[in-house]
């Protein structure tokens, strides 16, 4: 008799694996419990692999009746001590926004994936875009500073699953992956390293039977400790104004003291959440700014510009969310020209335009389609001519 | 002799957060002796304390959450129960009871209920019906009574109501009870009951909203209501639940009951469903 002998969480070793199934292993490899989701292209392959792997790892794979419901059962997860996920694409990714502030709101880690399709609204289901970034900024009501990374291959989609998840436990708040169908639909060498040579963070949490704190007084790092519940804390958790004691509070003072914390507690850890990739930047006159899917291509770009007796760098931010000003404002010494490449009609480019307060080169396209590096190139061109 | 009496302590304030008393609920409001019914509920449940979790939608009774002495979870407008599911699927040692109102469980929050109940997740829902959106200020909602008036319908509602029993009970919720704030003891015994039962558990409680609803509606205060309770209800648990709708009027009849108490697989995840 043959006995089906489960695989390891971490499946240590050289794999040929497409985007989404990477970030399936980055989750687990990170320690993922349970995930709730809710079928869309082009995620769906994440939810396929997890639905098989979290139960033989004695895990729980939850297939929700919607986007809604997905985002409110990882809040609730990660609330009874599980490392929560879901993946998704644009329409589902509205519909999270919702319990996304929840989250942000009552510090609940957890993450969020969101492999990019072309929108508005249904648009190209089955085609690239990366026009999901600002809505990752701002897509929920209220005042919130979120954390987002974008991969840029399959072996980012692994590894930065593994930082979305550290960053989550770490500042406790719900935190992004922002991947495109292209990243998660092309298939490429993915290593993943032994279970102890990978970095796994836990949330703080409150010891059983308390510390005498508030349960959201906060550190001087801002973030409390966790309650987790059936622990006898009698936590009381609203997406209410709340003070310390977590109870609601209709007061200005408490909101402003609340919010603003939540927010600082991201500014605060920036410089630890920057990712960021330059190459050839060191004397580049002209840089090009790309992320995701997009960056393979202004790579690309940039080397043949260097070809052409053209000095240009690839500016690349990992971490889109806090954006990494203060790596990129340090370039503008030298370099006099910027070109932002993006699938969208020119989100980023509105960022990098505020934070170098100058104008750039905008290559941009609403999605659907990679654009060729001989576009960023004719850009780059341009913008030294 | 004077008539005060005093005392040190109430019985439940092992369960209620009494720092955060008195609460916000409007004279004539039947939450309070609901949640005291589901406090001693719970206390006599035989689950240690620790537990059980409370979880709420937005609304009225959404506030229970934050008077109860529990791990409680007062989350978004319609999504208690997925926000429960992922808490029990996480930890399936707790003893999650939803407890919100009709239009957070069945407005906003209706497809989550279906699908729970399809699955038989292993949660305990308790729906307080007191036919309008109170928090709001009295406006018409999926389980208001054809004809009445609330401040959306000044004309009278002119759509039919959900009849929440039979709504479960066809969706095989594996326990269903009505009851209504009147009928504490009752009401008391259905809680500990579906606190003991595992699977998808269901509980609606009429209660009076004299403010967004009583008054506007020829029933009065909130003790006009209990008194209309005590002339009309009808305790049938074998009713054919295709009859059990509500329409609140002066000589119509509120049928009562543990209507449904079955045995079902509870869902399992992973997509398996058995034991």
């Amino acid at each position: 008799m043959v006995t089906a002998v489960a695989e390891p969480r971490v499946l240590t070793g050289q794999h040929f694996l497409n985007g989404d199934l990477a970030c399936a292993e980055g989750a687990l490899a990170a320690g993922c419990s349970l995930f709730a989701g809710y079928p869309i292209t082009p995620s769906t392959e994440i939810a396929e692999r997890l639905s098989h792997r979290l139960p033989e790892l004695g895990c729980v794979y939850v297939q929700m009746e919607d986007e809604l419901a997905s985002m409110a059962a990882i809040l609730g997860a990660s609330w009874g001590g599980a490392k929560a996920m879901t993946a998704t694409s644009g329409p589902g990714f509205t519909l999270m926004m919702e319990n996304f502030g929840l989250g942000v709101m009552t510090e609940t880690p957890c993450v969020i994936v969101d492999v990019q399709r072309a929108g508005p609204s249904t648009g190209l289901p089955t085609l690239v875009s990366q026009a999901d970034v600002m809505q990752a900024k701002w897509g929920s009501h209220g005042d919130f500073e979120p954390i987002a990374f974008a991969p840029s291959s399959p072996q980012e989609m692994f590894d930065l699953t593994i930082a979305a998840f550290n960053a989550s436990e770490r500042l406790r708040m719900p935190v992004f992956v922002m991947a495109d169908e292209i990243v998660g639909h092309m298939t490429e060498r993915v290593i993943i390293p032994a279970p102890e040579d990978i970095t796994v963070v836990e949330r703080k949490r409150t010891p059983v039977g308390g510390d005498g704190r508030l349960h959201y007084e906060p550190d001087e790092d801002l973030v409390p400790p966790m309650p987790i519940a059936g622990e006898g804390h009698n936590v009381h958790v609203t997406g209410l104004t709340h003070d310390e004691r977590g109870y609601p509070a209709g007061d200005a003072t408490v909101h402003d003291r609340l919010v603003r914390r939540l927010s600082h507690k991201v500014q605060l850890h920036a410089d630890e959440l920057d990712l960021t990739e330059e190459i050839m930047t060191e004397d580049a006159d002209v840089i090009v700014v790309a992320y995701g899917a997009m960056a393979r291509s202004a790579s690309c770009a940039v080397a043949l510009a260097r070809e052409r007796g053209i000095r240009a760098g690839l500016f690349r931010p990992l971490t889109l969310w806090p954006f990494p000003y203060g790596r990129l404002r340090e370039r503008v010494n030298r370099a006099s020209r910027f070109v932002v490449a993006e699938m969208n009609l020119g989100q980023m480019a509105r960022e990098v335009e505020r934070h170098l307060r100058r104008p750039a080169t905008w290559v941009t396209h609403a999605g659907g389609r990679m654009i060729p590096p001989e576009e960023v190139l004719q850009a780059v061109q341009e913008a030294v001519r | 002799m004077s008539g005060e009496m005093m005392v040190k302590e109430h019985p439940l304030d092992g369960l209620l957060r009494a720092d955060r008393l008195p609460h916000i609920w409007c004279p004539g409001c039947g939450l309070g002796s609901i949640m005291s019914c589901m406090a001693n509920a719970i206390a006599d449940s035989g689950v240690p304390l620790q537990k059980h979790v409370i979880v709420s939608g937005i609304g009225c009774t959404g506030r229970v959450a934050g008077y109860m002495k529990l791990d409680s979870f007062h989350t978004t407008h319609g999504r208690a129960i997925p926000f429960a599911i992922g808490l029990k699927l996480s930890n399936p040692e707790l003893s999650v009871t939803v407890i919100s109102g009709d239009g957070d469980l069945f407005s906003i929050g209706g497809n989550h209920f279906l699908h729970a109940a399809r699955r038989n997740v292993d949660i305990n829902v308790v729906c307080v019906n007191n036919f309008n959106y109170g928090m709001t200020g009295g406006q018409f909602g999926p389980t208001t009574p054809t004809g009445a008036r609330t401040t959306t319908t000044p004309s009278g509602n002119t759509e039919p109501a959900l009849n929440l029993p039979y709504l479960a009970a066809s969706l095989g919720a594996v326990y269903v009870a009505r009851w209504t704030p009147l009928h504490v003891r009752q009401l008391h015994r259905s809680m500990l009951a579906a606190l003991r039962k595992p699977g998808f558990r269901f509980i609606e409680v009429i209660s009076p909203c004299p403010v967004g609803f009583g008054k506007s509606n020829e029933i009065g205060e909130g003790l006009d209501e209990m008194r209309m309770y005590r002339s009309n209800c009808i305790v049938d648990p074998d009713a054919d639940l295709r009859e059990a709708g509500i329409d609140m009027k002066r000589d119509s009849p509120i049928v009562l009951g543990n209507f449904m108490d079955i045995e079902r697989p509870v869902f399992r995840s992973g997509g398996a469903e058995g034991a």
